[in-house]
């Protein structure tokens, strides 16, 4: 058979229409919990983002003794250095944010990489990219990333590349795992019949069929990228040691949580809202999608 | 038998794995930037020739798989290095910390483990009830908050700010043991217990569902056993299986959530001591802990696989 084009291709082996990220999404909001993460996540994102512009005073400026409890000119009272614990609230999302969303996009990008190709190639390479995968899974996280700051410092770069490494693992098994029935489909097989270059087929056809569990575990690893690094500052390891940063402000005044609670508690306060919000969205869209498969299996 | 070949092939797969880690490790070290003599020397400077010896003495001015090679041979001989902070072989540093984070892990996974798995039975007997939606809920939320966001919630709660009734730090001073003063183990125990149940319970809730909609267990109840027996001789044995391999993931996680748990309660384990020797750039020291927890990952890894052949009849015949 020389010509692909004819082949006749019976209705069977077009491919499924994929649930669209997007569609996936806007079903899962249906759902209260969903709906009540994005409203956390939200309010907690807008926070960081217009809290510079609207604090009151800046993260480091004095503005009273220090250890004061709310009331007067700081409404949240002062920190163990007297800067006003509101304003340093409010300055303290956006680093975090940042490095956590970039930390988790590099990791989803490079992990659903290696778990496409792994579940295509279908031979040695499959095997070597997930022993690989392996290995760094057998390193805690937040050890991986406390080796690379031990080395080279508390810089942003190597924060966001050691998370992104160690989040690269967790998706590509996912990845993997969603892909690995999809290789064995028929539309797979034609597509490669008719000549479709492999890199169109890994992004044309396999990642549109996985993108329901690798929008879960997305959410998820953002959830721990928040952790991480809001811990990593918790420790001291962050690019500015004294700028205004959650973690870095619940250590700063753990030690006086008994005379001015605030200056732990407000910071606590965001990232816990922060991190169930994005566990709520996870939890929704894996709900929203095994609901979707369920009714397909039902058909 | 069987059995036999398969555990020797998972052990060749996971030292594989070890060998790896050692090996990540190690290149991380060796090919990030950073230079372990000037971070040892802090602001002082220091004379080339200076730098040269200690180079020389830590061997790093060999090629890569020298040093690879001889610290892999004095692994073998339970020669973990030298710490450059303390000028003290890495093991006798560590020996008691690792007995203290030991002792705190154990407990952690004696309390949870039981706990979690009658969590995510009883919900789903419980199914859709108020019990599961309750309890799935709250699982959903702990699973999301950091570890040290809890302890630090406990510790707020409990010990400084709400009420006044247990210890904020846990210190374990040197010559002492953990045990000596349990109290102040009780918010490290229940923060490992927070941060490990949510995994294990949902876990055993979904296997527990699927195994009770099974046709043995509908035989079982058609035969007209009891519930009780049913539930304890038929159900429950047969969902362990899965949960067995998240048990084992979530003590290897233990193990790393130890860190910055340790970290809060100002606990005198590896936790702190890993803190302690990112700050001091003391490499020696981190390397040991890290290539000590991924053993611990391996090693805990094969006995849950070895656990889920024991105790599902199926695998221990199809193998």
């Amino acid at each position: 058979m020389s010509q692909v084009s004819d082949v006749a291709i019976p209705d069977a082996e077009v491919a499924p229409s994929p649930v669209r990220g997007a569609s996936l999404l806007r079903r899962s909001l249906r759902l209260w919990r969903t709906r009540i993460g994005v409203v956390l996540v939200g309010v907690i994102v807008l926070l960081a983002i217009i809290g510079p512009y609207v604090a009151p005073y800046g993260p480091s400026t004095p503005v009273g003794a220090p250890n004061s409890v709310p009331g007067g000119k700081a409404v949240l009272g002062t920190d163990y250095l007297g800067q006003d614990v509101l304003s340093r609230v409010l300055y303290g999302g956006r680093s975090i944010l940042v490095m956590a969303v970039i930390a988790t996009a590099l990791g989803l990008i490079g992990g659903a990489a290696v778990g496409l190709v792994a579940a295509y190639s279908r031979n040695a390479l499959d095997d070597v990219l997930m022993r690989a995968m392996d290995v760094i899974m057998a390193l805690p996280s937040i050890l991986l990333a406390l080796v690379a700051v031990a080395i080279v410092g508390p810089r942003a770069w190597v924060i966001v590349a050691a998370i992104a490494l160690t989040t690269a693992p967790r998706v590509a098994r996912v990845a993997r795992g969603a892909a690995q029935p999809v290789v064995e489909r028929d539309f797979i097989a034609a597509s490669e019949a008719m000549g479709v270059p492999r890199w169109r087929i890994l992004s044309g056809e396999l990642l549109p069929n996985t993108l329901g569990p690798l929008m879960v575990e997305a959410s998820l690893r953002l959830t721990y990228s928040i952790g991480l690094i809001a811990g990593l500052a918790y420790l001291g390891l962050s690019p500015n040691v004294n700028g205004a940063n959650w973690g870095t402000m619940i250590k700063q005044n753990q030690l006086v949580l008994a005379v001015q609670p605030w200056g732990a508690v407000a910071p606590i306060i965001a990232i816990a809202l922060l991190t169930m919000g994005t566990g709520l969205i996870g939890d929704g869209i894996a709900r929203t999608a095994a609901g979707i498969d369920r009714a397909r299996g039902e058909e | 038998m069987r059995l036999g070949r398969y555990v020797i092939r998972r052990i060749l797969q996971l030292i594989l794995v070890f060998v790896g880690v050692t090996l990540l490790i190690y290149g991380m070290v060796y090919a990030l930037p950073g230079d372990p003599i000037r971070g040892m020397a802090g602001d002082r400077p220091l004379s080339p020739s200076v730098v040269n010896a200690l180079r020389d003495r830590y061997h790093l001015n060999d090629p890569f798989f020298v040093q690879y090679g001889k610290y892999i041979w004095g692994l073998l001989h339970g020669d973990l290095g030298t710490s450059l902070e303390a000028q003290e072989p890495v093991s006798t540093l560590l020996a008691p910390k690792l007995v203290n984070s030991a002792v705190l892990v154990v407990l952690a996974a004696v309390l949870s483990i039981p706990l979690s798995i009658a969590i995510g039975a009883w919900a789903a007997l419980k199914r859709e009830k108020v019990f599961d939606q309750s309890s799935s809920n709250l699982m959903l939320l702990l699973a999301a908050l950091p570890e040290f966001v809890v302890a630090l919630v406990l510790v707020i709660v409990f010990a400084t700010t709400v009420f006044h009734v247990l210890p904020a730090i846990s210190t374990v001073p040197p010559g002492s043991r953990p045990w000596n003063n349990w109290v102040a183990l009780v918010l490290p125990t229940i923060t490992l217990v927070i941060a490990v149940a949510p995994y294990v319970s949902r876990i055993m809730r979904a296997s527990m569902i699927e195994v009770l909609e099974s046709d043995y267990v509908e035989m079982a109840r058609l035969k007209g056993l009891p519930e009780r027996t049913v539930l304890i001789r038929h159900a429950l044995p047969n969902a362990l299986g899965p949960v067995l391999q998240v048990i084992a993931l979530n003590l290897a996680y233990l193990a790393g959530g130890i860190i910055i748990v340790e970290f809060v309660f100002n606990y005198s384990g590896i936790g702190g001591a890993i803190a302690e020797a990112v700050v001091n750039h003391d490499l020696p020291v981190i390397q040991a802990l890290a290539i000590l927890l991924a053993a611990v990952y391996v090693v805990v890894n094969l006995l849950a696989d070895v656990a889920t052949i024991l105790v599902t009849p199926r695998l221990r015949t199809r193998l």
